[in-house]
């Protein structure tokens, strides 16, 4: 694992000059992303707000190859790309060692293009899916996804006065993937960098596909001031509504144990999509017994026992 | 044609003849996945991947979507792309078929014709490819399994050719062709390397020294610029389609065009179709020749880019024309190809004709039924107008 001062001697291979906003996660997300990959890496980029901002004809800020097909489809776009780099491969046309990267948002990874992603999975392709999560389709201006959590208002699911935003609770995606038992399967955020490159490099170091999930706070869609994108992804993490953890060969870890578990509304109380919670506390309740329902799976799943006694001990 | 190589005549069915074709041929990378009439020919293909007999990295996606967008990524990276499906399979891959058009993929792709659903069928009509005719992709239709094959091998160099850089889809009959038996002559494993050479993309996904951009947003700023090549590659398909057919003709005899007139130089009556009813057709003008009348057959090969001129040509002294359409296009005045002869014939209105619609669904074409089309089109030979009706051939009344 490399210092920050190694990594920030590394070129940055997203350019600036892109048009996301000020504030946007996905772009810092990438970068760090390519700093562990390096420069031997194709991209490939799911129709939605990453592609729209870096690509916008005649300019591009990729500086690593990159292509884009459609929404639904970039697992099955890189699987094509790393197949072909196979058969070239063993031909002896190419000679040199790549990595394959795959960009999605929620949309693209959670919903249109689950089927995709889940065939590209089973079939073993050596690539890195990387799912940039702002739990909305942002890039079509904040319609609900089967990542926006409980509660949250987004411009197909308003908060009304008959119905109080989304009614249904966020796919876990992470989960489905890890039960693609594949080899290497993460939750990250950008808030912590070094776990997140970490996790890069155990990714790419694997024979076989990898997926991880980073939560990527929108502060347009997420209705926050724009120069706090890297502490809301913070809290979202201390508060356990996004845990950092792996499945590494089937082996499930907590990579960060928050000191001090911080109850969902420090997240929910700094965000506007979430405003209608003062007037709805049974939402906000309804959310916080969710977070802890699927922190205890997961503290079960990564072998620590749920009993809080057990875990003081362990402390 | 002194150079026609030694020949070898094998018994295949359309989707072995394709298969042999994509096993000599070599692609590095196929993307496929299975519907039916289309599967054996991914069988035979996947056997031949066993079997170590080609170099090919097969994806067996989850999808005819993902197939077509496996393709495309492979395509970008410098891979030369085959791959097979039927119609819904066609139908679910849609969105992608533009995409590899738009984004110059030179990616082959048997289409083995099969009506799409509802109600769910799977035996023979066009209206799986005759649906795509505007996505950009370069139709060939086939007679019967030598066609298919012969299609097969040119389509690769058709497709990569700098001056097209288009897909191409080999059109063959469901069942009809496919899973018919017939001899087919084949060329040498080496004939057909010769032939269609090392693909060279003009720009490589996997060039990491000079990373590129492939598939950016194109806003009205650009977006139309970048539709014009493509229009000219089309346009540009239409000789490259002829040049390679020449040189192919060259090793096999067997020599294509862009239509096949048969017995149409002095017909007064002329029935236009393609694919495997072709073969049911000479049959027809053979018999009525005999008879005495003067009818022909205008064979449409190449269906993108559509030879106007060619076809203008061969029905310019014609006093009636029929046209055989195997799909419908729903609210115009006939099938696709009915669309295209008239606005072929517009500069020429003397020259009166029918639409015809025919074996939907798998629906069996009798000689009869093109019997019946040369006699009911000498009523318009008489009147010297166009029938506004829509004729339909072995329906239930």
């Amino acid at each position: 694992m490399p210092t920050l001062k190694e990594l920030s001697k590394r070129e940055d291979l997203l350019a600036p000059g892109h048009r996301a906003c000020a504030g946007c996660a996905a772009t810092i997300i990438v970068r760090q992303v390519l700093l562990a990959a390096g420069k031997d890496v194709v991209v490939g980029c799911a129709t939605g707000c990453l592609e729209v901002v870096t690509t916008i004809f005649p300019y591009s800020a990729w500086r690593v190859p990159y292509i884009h097909n459609a929404f639904e489809n970039v697992a099955s776009t890189v699987s094509g790309v790393e197949a072909a780099y196979r058969s070239l491969k063993r031909q002896g046309k190419i000679s040199r060692d790549m990595h394959f990267i795959a960009f999605g948002g929620d949309g693209g990874t959670y919903d249109i293009g689950l089927q995709a992603l889940s065939g590209a999975a089973e079939r073993g392709h050596r690539m890195l899916y990387v799912c940039y999560d702002n739990e909305a389709y942002m890039n079509t201006g904040i319609q609900r996804s089967g990542a926006t959590p409980f509660g949250a208002e987004t411009s197909t699911c308003p908060a009304g006065d008959v119905i109080p935003g989304k009614t249904q609770y966020h796919k876990d995606m992470t989960r489905i993937m890890a039960a693609h038992r594949i080899p290497y399967v993460a939750q990250a955020s950008p808030s912590h960098w070094k776990d997140l490159v970490a996790k890069v490099e155990k990714a790419l170091s694997k024979d076989g596909p990898s997926f991880l999930n980073v939560i990527s706070p929108c502060h347009r869609g997420w209705r926050y001031p724009m120069e706090k994108t890297i502490e809301i992804a913070k809290i979202a993490v201390d508060t356990c509504f996004w845990p950092l953890y792996e499945v590494d060969e089937g082996k499930w870890h907590i990579t960060y144990v928050p000191k001090e578990k911080l109850p969902l509304s420090e997240f929910t109380s700094r965000q506007g999509r979430f405003a209608h919670f003062k007037k709805h506390p049974e939402l906000l309740e309804a959310a916080q017994q969710e977070v802890d329902r699927r922190w205890r799976e997961l503290e079960a799943l990564a072998g620590i026992s749920d009993s809080p006694d057990e875990r003081q001990s362990r402390e | 044609m002194g150079a026609v190589k030694a020949r070898k005549l094998v018994a295949l069915t359309g989707n072995d003849a394709v298969a042999e074709a994509m096993r000599q041929v070599n692609p590095d990378v196929v993307a496929a996945y299975p519907i039916t009439p289309q599967t054996e020919l991914m069988h035979k293909f996947a056997d031949y991947v066993a079997n170590g007999l080609v170099n090919t990295e097969f994806v067996l996606v989850e999808s005819e979507h993902s197939a077509m967008s496996a393709a495309v990524g492979a395509s970008a990276a410098g891979a030369r792309v085959m791959t097979a499906t039927s119609a819904n399979g066609l139908a679910l891959m849609w969105e992608i078929v533009y995409i590899a058009a738009s984004t110059r993929c030179p990616i082959v792709m048997a289409v083995v014709n099969r009506a799409l659903s509802a109600p769910i069928n799977i035996h023979c009509d066009h209206s799986d490819s005759m649906g795509t005719r505007d996505a950009g992709w370069i139709h060939l239709h086939s007679e019967n399994s030598q066609e298919a094959y012969d299609n097969a091998v040119q389509a690769v160099k058709i497709a990569e050719h700098r001056d097209v850089l288009l897909p191409v889809m080999v059109c063959l009959d469901g069942f009809i062709l496919s899973h018919t038996l017939e001899a087919v002559e084949v060329l040498e494993d080496e004939t057909v390397k010769q032939f269609i050479g090392e693909f060279r993309p003009v720009h490589n996904l996997l060039d990491t020294d000079k990373a590129m951009t492939f598939g950016p947003l194109d806003f009205h700023d650009y977006y139309f610029e970048h539709k014009i090549p493509q229009i000219i590659a089309m346009q540009n398909a239409h000789k490259v389609i002829d040049d390679v057919a020449r040189e192919y003709a060259e090793l096999t005899g067997r020599r294509y065009e862009l239509v096949e007139k048969y017995k149409t130089d002095d017909a007064e009556r002329i029935v236009v179709a393609l694919g495997s009813t072709c073969g049911t057709a000479k049959v027809v003008v053979d018999e009525l020749r005999e008879q005495g009348e003067k009818v022909g057959l205008l064979k449409i090969r190449v269906f993108r880019p559509f030879p106007y001129n060619e076809v203008r040509e061969a029905l310019a002294h014609a006093k009636a024309v029929a046209v055989l359409d195997r799909s419908m296009s729903f609210g115009a005045q006939g099938g696709p190809v009915l669309l295209e002869v008239r606005a072929a014939l517009y500069d020429n209105a003397s020259v009166p004709t029918k639409g015809y619609i025919y074996g939907l669904g798998g629906r069996n074409v009798s000689p009869s039924q093109i019997r019946r089309a040369f006699e009911e089109i000498k009523e318009i030979a008489k009147t010297g107008r166009s029938s506004d009706e829509i004729g339909f051939l072995g329906v239930r009344e």
